[in-house]
């Protein structure tokens, strides 16, 4: 086998994992009013200083490089479409992307909580999807927790010294997994299940979201290293001041 | 087609195929609102139908829930503009790189 059927062999059986998935349900923001008052606050207090230092990273990015804030508007865009499609899953219902690991790769994780952040509050007033007194805790899971794992896999890979668009994957698509791990452990803390505690109910939440987010968690993988091919073909000069070409290249 | 172009498509219609499959192959599902399944076992768990303590801005605004489509109406707000956004920059690139090679052609 060549190192081209390889990749079609492998390509194959990543299809049909997803597919043998086990039909269970389907999960997104934390809805809202249920998380009990205590939590919101909690949560919002925990956002609070990477909000800060998200908005204080963006100023000093753009002052440095100006031009950079239309990458900056476009990672922020790519988030809103992500996150407005609901796409069907392996378990019969709908989930959506959370879009957050462009902006963590090219801007950096903390960033990315104010891009987040713009985007819940348009849910959350707008479309009663998400919710106000759930903001706090759903700005931690998709705009804190996800991006800051992408940003995390996305180096380990640098370092490792893998394909560079195998890494891009991996960040993105870990990272969206990774943000509805945490959205379960948010909920499981708030409800934890009366025998087995908080462990048990977590497991429980997470058996409801993880097998409907996996295939997202792919196909925002593969459009995130999409948009950046694109980015990388037109925009190299902006992509350069944002540190991202030099040393990315294998 | 440059190497780029076809990897480029090949990798979107694969990210076609994931989202459109679970459509055919699972007939009959309800593919229902995200919201929903949360819900349930959050009632699961704590063994009573849980009633949230806070409605949706909007919702109280109107004074009940929004009209499924005026939520699909929102929901293509949203995406339209970042469609709008991602590709008027990505216009502006294309059309930038083009005259600066022929720029580079002319020297």
């Amino acid at each position: 086998m060549n190192q081209k059927e390889k990749k079609i062999v492998a390509l194959a059986a990543a299809f049909a994992l997803v597919f043998g998935v086990a039909p269970a349900a389907n999960a997104m923001h934390i809805m809202e009013g249920y998380l009990p008052p205590k939590f919101c606050i909690m949560w919002g207090a925990i956002s609070i200083p990477f909000l800060i230092a998200g908005y204080l990273s963006i100023k000093r990015t753009l002052s440095k490089h100006h031009r950079s804030i239309t990458i900056l508007a476009m990672g922020g865009a790519f988030v809103f479409v992500l996150s407005s499609l609901k796409i069907p899953s392996v378990t019969g219902s709908c989930s959506h992307m959370t879009g957050t690991g462009l902006g963590a790769i090219l801007f950096g994780p903390s960033a990315v909580s104010i891009l987040g952040i713009i985007v819940l509050i348009f849910q959350a007033i707008l479309l009663a999807h998400g919710g106000l007194t759930t903001l706090g805790a759903n700005t931690f899971s998709m705009a804190i927790a996800g991006p800051f794992v992408s940003y995390g896999i996305y180096k380990l890979c640098k370092m490792l010294r893998v394909n560079k668009y195998v890494g891009i994957f991996l960040a993105a698509s870990i990272g969206d997994l990774f943000t509805y791990c945490i959205t379960s452990v948010q909920l499981a803390l708030a409800y934890p299940s009366e025998n087995g505690g908080t462990i048990a109910s977590a497991a429980k939440f997470l058996a409801v979201f993880a097998p409907t987010q996996l295939p997202l968690a792919i196909i925002e993988g593969i459009l995130t290293v999409v948009i950046i091919i694109g980015l990388e073909t037109y925009a190299k000069s902006e992509l350069t001041d944002l540190g991202f070409m030099n040393g990315g290249e294998n | 087609m440059t190497k780029t172009k076809k990897t480029v498509v090949i990798l979107l219609i694969i990210a076609a195929l994931i989202a459109i499959i679970p459509l055919f192959t699972l007939k009959g599902a309800e593919f229902g609102g995200s919201d929903d399944a949360g819900s349930k076992v959050v009632s699961e768990i704590t063994g009573t139908d849980y009633q949230p303590w806070f409605t949706p801005v909007l919702e109280t605004w109107i004074g009940g829930e929004l009209p499924c489509e005026i939520e699909s109406l929102l929901f293509c707000v949203q995406t339209g503009i970042g469609v709008g956004v991602i590709a008027f920059f990505m216009g502006r690139f294309v059309e930038r790189n083009k005259i600066e090679n022929q720029k580079s052609k002319i020297k």
